[in-house]
């Protein structure tokens, strides 16, 4: 907390040449840099989005009694998120400093502490495009991990994660693969839009706090075996698919952070097929299985399809897309099956993102195109099929284990000491009747549960008694 | 013959209708009910304005049985529905003049469900 304290003090510094141009051009920034940064900030806008569409695909998945609590959760912990990433989580990410954390750039700080901003890619983008774009990246992964916790997390708790997640969880992990830390510059990992960073990050998270929770009142029988607890809007549910979908095509062809180089046409090619794939191999399993074209795992094949495909986007060719994404689809149902007999992960983050995003990481170290590969950094290995080599998938095995060992045990120790102070479950009377009257003190749905004899009527006047005899016809009478 | 009719607190109801179907009463009706007792409303507050709202959600069993079984049923509800606190809820019998299956016309105590452990479903 020291150094926090100290990084606080060191703002009025930077707000000092707040006027100088970062890229060091009067007042004017090169075209290419104009249209990098434009598309950057437009593909950051359709992530951003994303949070609407993750809050519709909880607010689907829980029952009525807690689909108003998914409002104020997302709002505040984006916010808070935002506050965070401004202030240390995107100097610990993209800031100058060593391989293990950016050291710079607090506050957005000056032209100076952003020079990965700017030669890393061909072209560039302005420091403030860059940090939009990743902001909505910490955000995301913020919100993905509350996903374990619905229906009786308390809601103050959000607000002690979200911080240390987005100042500086998240930013360690960011800098140690995307900026210059050591497993991108020492072992080549490749991870194009955040498999490893964004998902397997925030399923460890996710896991972590699952763990301390505990699961839902009556997710588990006197027997042990899971029941299932459906939600309430299935139409909902995949409105935030369609959204996410949609966020994605900002997410994976805007980490190439150029449009000039025409490549960013081609990874939405990419990200579509292994979306698509992932869904009809989630929806065939589930028909091998149980004979119905399941809703939820319809919606969760997508999602796992996109994971899987936001490592490699970059650095594969188009025709490995739809086996990267079939498998994932695979993997999603048969993890959300295995996952919910012993743990309660209402909407599959586990899975979905968990295991999709460890397969995508891992699917690099297979079909990683050398000629692509060499963006992240030169000389970049190539996958098996390219190389006959298994040196990149020893890369992308020890990023995705370091990864989920720092999250998960910096997670832990974030919720396991919060629990000991204060709790994370709210009381199960509270639990019962359902987050939105019990922590927001009003209904999602209050007209389904306010009786309409009360709903709105106390101290309106009755009436006009009309007595007993005949009632004449208002029609006529007016 | 019978007829209890039960008004009990949500949670109570799942622990109920197992023991009910183990006893080999698997035969009730439920409906999702509002009313008002000696437990106390609950205020909600909608961006800041409040809103007292009076009638509490219960569940209603119904359940029409042999004269022999009423104590059983009765018991099976007490033993699961109490919490000891207000609100729980409460407990009516009532006689039944007559009663039909639809099915075939019968009528009289023969329709009710015989007193046997009830199997349940294979799936």
């Amino acid at each position: 907390m020291v150094s926090l304290v100290g990084m606080a003090l060191a703002a009025p510094a930077a707000l000092a040449d707040a006027g100088v141009d970062r890229l060091g051009f009067a007042g004017k920034i090169p075209t290419q840099v104009g249209l990098n940064s434009a598309w950057v900030v437009i593909a950051g806008c359709l992530v951003m989005f994303m949070q609407g569409g993750l809050a519709m695909v909880e607010v689907g998945f829980v029952r009525g009694k807690n689909a108003g609590s998914i409002i104020p959760k997302f709002l505040v912990n984006f916010s808070l998120c935002a506050a965070a990433y401004w202030a240390v989580g995107f100097g610990f990410s993209f800031g100058d400093g060593n391989s293990l954390i950016g050291t710079s750039g607090w506050f957005m700080g000056s032209a100076h502490d952003f020079a990965l901003a700017w030669p890393r890619y061909t072209n560039g983008v302005t420091a403030e495009a860059l940090w939009w774009f990743q902001f909505t990246f910490c955000a995301i992964a913020l919100a993905i991990v509350w996903g374990t916790t619905l229906e009786r997390i308390k809601f103050s708790v959000y607000i002690v994660f979200a911080i240390a997640f987005s100042a500086f969880i998240y930013p360690v992990v960011a800098h140690w693969i995307f900026s210059d830390g050591w497993l991108r510059t020492d072992f080549h990992v490749q991870d194009f839009a955040g498999s490893i960073v964004v998902d397997v990050t925030a399923a460890a998270a996710a896991l972590a706090v699952l763990l301390v929770l505990g699961p839902r009142r009556g997710k588990y029988g006197s027997d042990g075996r899971p029941r299932a607890i459906p939600g309430h809007n299935m139409p909902l549910f995949g409105l935030g698919i369609f959204i996410l979908w949609l966020g994605w095509y900002g997410f994976n062809p805007g980490s190439t952070l150029s449009a000039l180089d025409g490549r960013f046409p081609e990874i939405v090619i990419i990200t579509t097929l292994a979306g698509g794939f992932g869904v009809l191999a989630a929806v065939s399993l589930m028909w091998f299985r149980t004979k119905t074209f399941d809703i939820g795992m319809s919606g969760n094949g997508a999602i796992a399809g996109l994971v899987a495909i936001t490592g490699p986007a970059g650095y594969i060719d188009a025709w490995a897309a739809p086996i990267i994404g079939a498998i994932a689809g695979l993997i999603v149902v048969e993890g959300v099956l295995l996952i919910d007999k012993k743990i309660d992960d209402p909407i599959g983050v586990l899975s979905a993102h968990g295991l999709a995003g460890i397969w995508g990481g891992l699917s690099l170290g297979l079909f990683a195109a050398p000629r692509l590969a060499a963006y992240n950094l030169p000389g970049s290995h190539g996958g098996l099929f390219y190389t006959g080599s298994l040196t990149q998938m020893g890369s992308q095995a020890l990023a995705i284990v370091v990864v989920f060992a720092f999250v998960f045990s910096t997670s832990y120790a974030v919720f396991w000491i919060t629990n000991k102070i204060y709790g994370l479950r709210v009381s199960p009377e509270m639990e019962n009747a359902g987050l939105d009257i019990s922590e927001h003190g009003m209904y999602g749905y209050p007209e389904q549960f306010i009786p309409a004899a009360e709903f709105g009527l106390s101290g309106v006047p009755a009436l006009e008694r009309v007595g007993t005899g005949p009632i004449s016809d208002p029609e006529v009478t007016t | 013959m019978k007829k209890i009719e039960a008004f009990v607190r949500h949670e109570a109801f799942e622990p109920i209708r197992e023991e009910m179907l183990e006893l080999g009463f698997p035969s009730l009706t439920v409906t999702e009910v509002k009313g008002s007792g000696r437990q106390k409303g609950i205020v909600e507050t909608y961006r800041g304005a409040q809103l007292t709202n009076h009638l509490r959600p219960k569940i209603k069993i119904e359940c029409v049985v042999e004269d022999g079984h009423v104590e059983t049923v009765v018991q099976t509800i007490l033993k699961h529905a109490r919490t000891g606190n207000v609100g729980d809820g409460k407990i009516f019998v009532m006689a039944v003049e007559a009663a039909y299956r639809v099915r075939t016309g019968e009528s009289g105590d023969l329709i009710l469900q015989a007193h046997e452990p009830a199997q349940p479903d294979a799936s």
